[in-house]
C-alpha cells in the first residue's frame, strides 16, 4: 500500500509540474459553465425576417407593429418587390418572410377574407415551424382584437403549468448536459494521454519493471485525476447555484457521489482506451473525435432520445453520459431520491466495473 | 521550394506510415457521419402523456380519444390521482400531466364553461413548450367541435377573417437530416484537422526531433507550410468523402455550385489548421495541446449555429460567434447545399474566413521559435 501511495505521489507531482496544464484544466470547466450556462437555450427569439407589404395600409402597419414589438421577431428588411424575397434567403440573413396581399384592408373590410402568407426558411426546420407558429399566434391575437372579444359559449379554459422550469430556462437543461460533457471528456482525455505518454516516451518500461503490480501502476495514475475532478465538479456545482441560479432540489451527498460515480467510469475509459493505443495520437483521436459527437447527440440533452430510430435508442444506452445526464435531472432538478435513480447507478457502476476489467484483460505487461 | 518538397515528402511518408492514424481519420468521420444524423430530430412526436380523469363522462373520453388519435401523444397512464402521474413524470414516464376535474361534462353543458389542468415536465423548454401547444391545438379543435354541436354556426361567415398560409422553402419536406448532415460535416472536418495539427509540431517537441530540424537551415515559413499542406489535402479528402455519403446515404445534392463549397473549404481549412498549429506553437506537451483544442473545440461546435439558433444568444454570446470559424462555414454549407446561394452571397463569410486565415498563419509562423 505504501508503494501505491508513492506511485500516486508521484503523479500529483507530474500533474503539479505542469502548471500550464493545471491552469487549463480548472480554469475551463468554469468557463464552460459560464459561457454555455447563459449563452445557450433552446428558446427562438430575435429571429430576422422580412416584409413585404405592397398595401401599407392601418390595418397591415399595426399588424407589422405588432410582430416588431413581439421578442421572437427582429424585422430586419422591409421589401419591395416579389422577386427580392429570393434574394434575401439567399443571402442567408433572414429566416421568414411574411408578405402581405396588395389591398390588405381593403380585402379583409369588402370580402371579409385576407391572406397572408408566410415563407419560412426549413433549411433549418425546427426553426421554421416554431416562427410560423409564432407569427400565426401573433396574427390569431390582432384578429381577435379586432373582434371585440366576444364570449363565446362552451369554453373550455386551460390552466397549465410548467414544472420545475416555470421560467423555460434553458440552463436546466444545459447544465446537466455541459456537465456529463465535461467530466466524461475531460477524464477521459487526461488519462489516456499520461498513460500513453509514458509508453510513447518508454518510461512505462520503467514503471513496469518496478515491484509494484502493474495494475496498481495503472490505477495510481487514475486517482490524482479522480481528485482533481472532484474540484470541477465543486466549481461546476458552486457555479451553476450561485451564477447560474439552479436549484439543487435532492440531496447533495446524492448528487457529488453520483459524480464521483461517473468520473470513475470516465477514467475507467480512459484507462481502455490507454491500453488499447500506442500513440498519444491515436488516444487523443479516440477519446475526443470518437467520442464528442456521439456522447453531444446520444445523452439526451441536445435531441430527444424517443424520436430516435429504434436501434439508435439502443445505442445510446452504451452512452454512460445518457445515465448520467438522467441522473443529475433527477437529483438536482426534480429533487428525486435514490428510490428513483438506483437502476441508473447500477447500470453505471455496471459500466465502470466492466470497463475496469476489459482495460484489465487488455492490458500488456510487456510493451513491444 | 526544394526544401518545403522534401518536407512535404517527410510529413506525407509519417502521416501513411502510422496507419491507425489514417484509419482514425478517414473511418472515424465515415461511421459518425451514416450513424448521427439519423439521431438528431428536433421533431417532438410520442410525447408521453399521463391522463388523471376524475369526471369518467363522455366527454371526457372523447377527449381522450381525440388526442390519443391525434398521433403526437402516447397515453402512458390512465389514472385517478393526480399523485400517481405526477410520480411518472419524475421518473421520465410522462412529459404533460393533463387533468380533466370532476363535473366536467356537467360544468360545460351548464355554466358554459369548465377548465382543464396541465402540468408540463418544463426542464427541457422546446419539448415542453411544443407539446403543450399541440395539446392545447387538439384541445381547441374538441371546443370547436363541441360548440357546432349545440350551437348552429352560420355558413357564410359574416366577420372579417385574416388566413394565414405557409410555406417552407428550400427543404419542403422538413427533412431534418439534410439539416444536420452538412453541419455535421462541417464539424467533424473541423475536428480531425483541428486535433491533429494541435498534437503535430507538439509531437515532434516531446520526441525531440524538432531540435533536428531547428539546426537545418529551414525557414519558420516552409516548416509550417510543410506541415500545413498534407493535412490540408486530407481535410478536402474527408470532406469529399462526407459529401460523397450525403449523397449516396442521404440523398442530398447540393442545390448550389459545388465548386463554392471547396472554395470555401480550402480556405476554411487554412482557418482550422492555422489554429492548430498557433496552440502547438505555445503548447509544451501533447495533453496540454489537446486540452485547449477541446475547449475551443466544444465552443465552436454548441456555438456554431447547429444546435442552438445563434439569433437567440444573448448579444454577448452573439459576439463570441462572430469569431467562430465553425458558425461561418456551417452557415455557408446550408446556404450553398440547401438555398443555392452564388457566390456574391457567401463573399462576406468568404473574406472574414480569409482573414482569420491570414492572421492565424502568420501568427503560428511568428509564434514558432527556433530555439527553445
Amino acid at each position: 500500500m505504501k508503494q501505491f501511495f508513492a506511485f500516486v505521489k508521484k503523479e500529483f507531482y507530474h500533474i503539479w509540474r505542469d502548471k500550464q496544464t493545471l491552469l487549463i484544466l480548472f480554469g475551463m470547466p468554469i468557463a464552460q459553465i459560464m459561457i454555455f450556462g447563459f449563452a445557450l437555450t433552446n428558446e427562438v427569439k430575435n429571429a430576422k425576417i422580412a416584409v413585404l407589404d405592397p398595401s401599407k395600409d392601418i390595418s397591415s402597419t399595426a399588424l407589422i407593429q405588432r410582430i416588431e414589438a413581439s421578442r421572437y421577431f427582429d424585422i430586419l428588411k422591409n421589401l419591395q418587390t416579389q422577386a427580392e424575397i429570393e434574394d434575401a434567403f439567399k443571402e442567408g440573413k433572414i429566416k421568414l418572410a411574411i408578405i402581405f396581399p396588395q389591398q390588405f384592408r381593403e380585402d379583409l373590410l369588402h370580402s371579409n377574407t385576407t391572406t397572408i402568407q408566410f415563407i419560412a426558411d426549413a433549411s433549418d426546420p425546427n426553426i421554421a415551424t416554431t416562427l410560423t407558429s409564432y407569427a400565426n399566434a401573433i396574427v390569431q391575437d390582432y384578429q381577435q382584437e379586432m373582434d371585440g372579444l366576444n364570449k363565446l359559449p362552451y369554453t373550455i379554459q386551460m390552466d397549465v403549468r410548467m414544472l420545475y422550469n416555470p421560467q423555460l430556462k434553458g440552463a436546466y437543461n444545459f447544465v446537466p448536459g455541459v456537465m456529463a460533457m465535461i467530466l466524461l471528456l475531460v477524464c477521459t482525455l487526461m488519462t489516456s494521454i499520461a498513460i500513453v505518454r509514458e509508453k510513447e516516451r518508454g518510461t512505462m518500461e520503467i514503471l513496469l519493471a518496478s515491484p509494484l503490480k502493474p495494475i496498481l501502476v495503472i490505477l495510481a495514475k487514475a486517482v490524482p485525476y479522480l481528485t482533481l475532478s472532484m474540484i470541477n465538479i465543486a466549481s461546476i456545482l458552486l457555479l451553476s447555484v450561485f451564477v447560474l441560479e439552479l436549484p439543487i432540489e435532492g440531496s447533495l451527498p446524492l448528487l457529488v457521489g453520483e459524480s464521483i460515480l461517473f468520473t470513475i467510469t470516465s477514467l475507467s475509459l480512459g484507462l481502455l482506451i490507454s491500453s488499447v493505443t500506442a500513440s498519444q495520437q491515436v488516444a487523443m483521436m479516440i477519446s475526443l473525435v470518437g467520442m464528442f459527437l456521439p456522447t453531444l447527440m446520444f445523452s439526451g440533452f441536445m435531441f430527444p432520445i424517443e424520436n430516435m430510430p429504434i436501434p439508435l435508442q439502443v445505442i445510446s444506452n452504451a452512452v454512460p453520459a445518457k445515465w448520467y445526464f438522467y441522473i443529475v435531472k433527477a437529483v438536482m432538478i426534480k429533487g428525486l431520491g435514490i428510490s428513483a435513480i438506483w437502476k441508473e447507478t447500477l447500470i453505471l457502476s455496471g459500466m465502470t466495473i466492466f470497463l475496469l476489467a476489459l482495460s484489465i484483460k487488455k492490458y500488456k505487461i510487456r510493451l513491444a | 521550394m526544394k526544401t518545403l518538397r522534401f518536407l512535404l515528402e517527410k510529413e506525407f511518408r509519417q502521416i501513411f506510415r502510422d496507419p491507425a492514424i489514417l484509419r482514425m481519420m478517414f473511418i472515424m468521420p465515415v461511421i459518425q457521419l451514416v450513424i448521427l444524423p439519423q439521431a438528431a430530430n428536433y421533431e417532438v412526436k410520442n410525447v408521453k402523456l399521463s391522463v388523471v380523469d376524475h369526471d369518467h363522462s363522455t366527454y371526457s373520453v372523447q377527449l381522450v380519444n381525440k388526442i390519443k388519435s391525434s398521433g403526437y401523444f402516447l397515453l402512458t397512464g390512465y389514472t385517478g390521482s393526480f399523485e400517481e402521474a405526477l410520480k411518472q413524470v419524475e421518473i421520465d414516464q410522462a412529459d404533460i400531466v393533463l387533468e380533466i376535474p370532476a363535473d366536467f361534462e356537467k360544468n360545460i353543458v351548464r355554466e358554459n364553461k369548465a377548465s382543464l389542468f396541465m402540468a408540463v415536465n418544463a426542464i427541457n423548454g422546446t419539448k415542453a413548450n411544443i407539446g403543450s401547444s399541440y395539446l392545447n391545438t387538439i384541445i381547441r379543435d374538441y371546443n370547436q367541435e363541441l360548440r357546432t354541436k349545440w350551437i348552429q354556426i352560420p355558413k357564410f361567415n359574416n366577420e372579417p377573417r385574416i388566413q394565414t398560409t405557409s410555406s417552407n422553402w428550400f427543404n419542403v419536406y422538413m427533412n431534418y437530416q439534410k439539416f444536420m448532415v452538412p453541419g455535421i460535416l462541417v464539424i467533424l472536418l473541423t475536428m480531425v484537422g483541428s486535433f491533429l495539427t494541435a498534437s503535430n509540431i507538439v509531437r515532434e517537441k516531446e520526441i525531440g526531433t524538432i531540435e533536428q530540424i531547428n539546426v537545418t537551415p529551414i525557414r519558420k515559413v516552409h516548416f509550417i507550410l510543410g506541415k500545413l499542406i498534407p493535412f490540408w489535402v486530407m481535410g478536402q479528402i474527408v470532406l469529399t468523402i462526407g459529401l460523397l455519403i450525403g449523397r449516396v446515404v442521404y440523398g442530398i445534392i447540393p442545390t448550389g455550385n459545388i465548386g463554392l463549397i471547396y472554395l470555401f473549404s480550402s480556405v476554411y481549412l487554412l482557418t482550422v489548421l492555422g489554429l492548430g498549429l498557433l496552440l502547438s506553437a505555445y503548447a509544451q506537451t501533447q495533453q496540454q495541446a489537446m486540452l485547449i483544442a477541446f475547449f475551443l473545440m466544444m465552443i465552436f461546435i454548441l456555438m456554431g449555429g447547429l444546435y442552438t439558433s445563434i439569433d437567440s444568444m444573448p448579444g454577448w454570446a452573439q459576439t463570441v460567434t462572430r469569431f467562430n470559424p465553425v458558425s461561418y462555414f456551417i452557415d455557408v454549407m446550408r446556404m450553398v447545399v440547401l438555398k443555392g446561394s452564388r457566390l456574391k452571397d457567401i463573399l462576406p463569410h468568404l473574406g472574414i474566413i480569409a482573414i482569420f486565415a491570414i492572421v492565424l498563419n502568420s501568427w503560428a509562423v511568428f509564434a514558432y521559435k527556433k530555439r527553445s
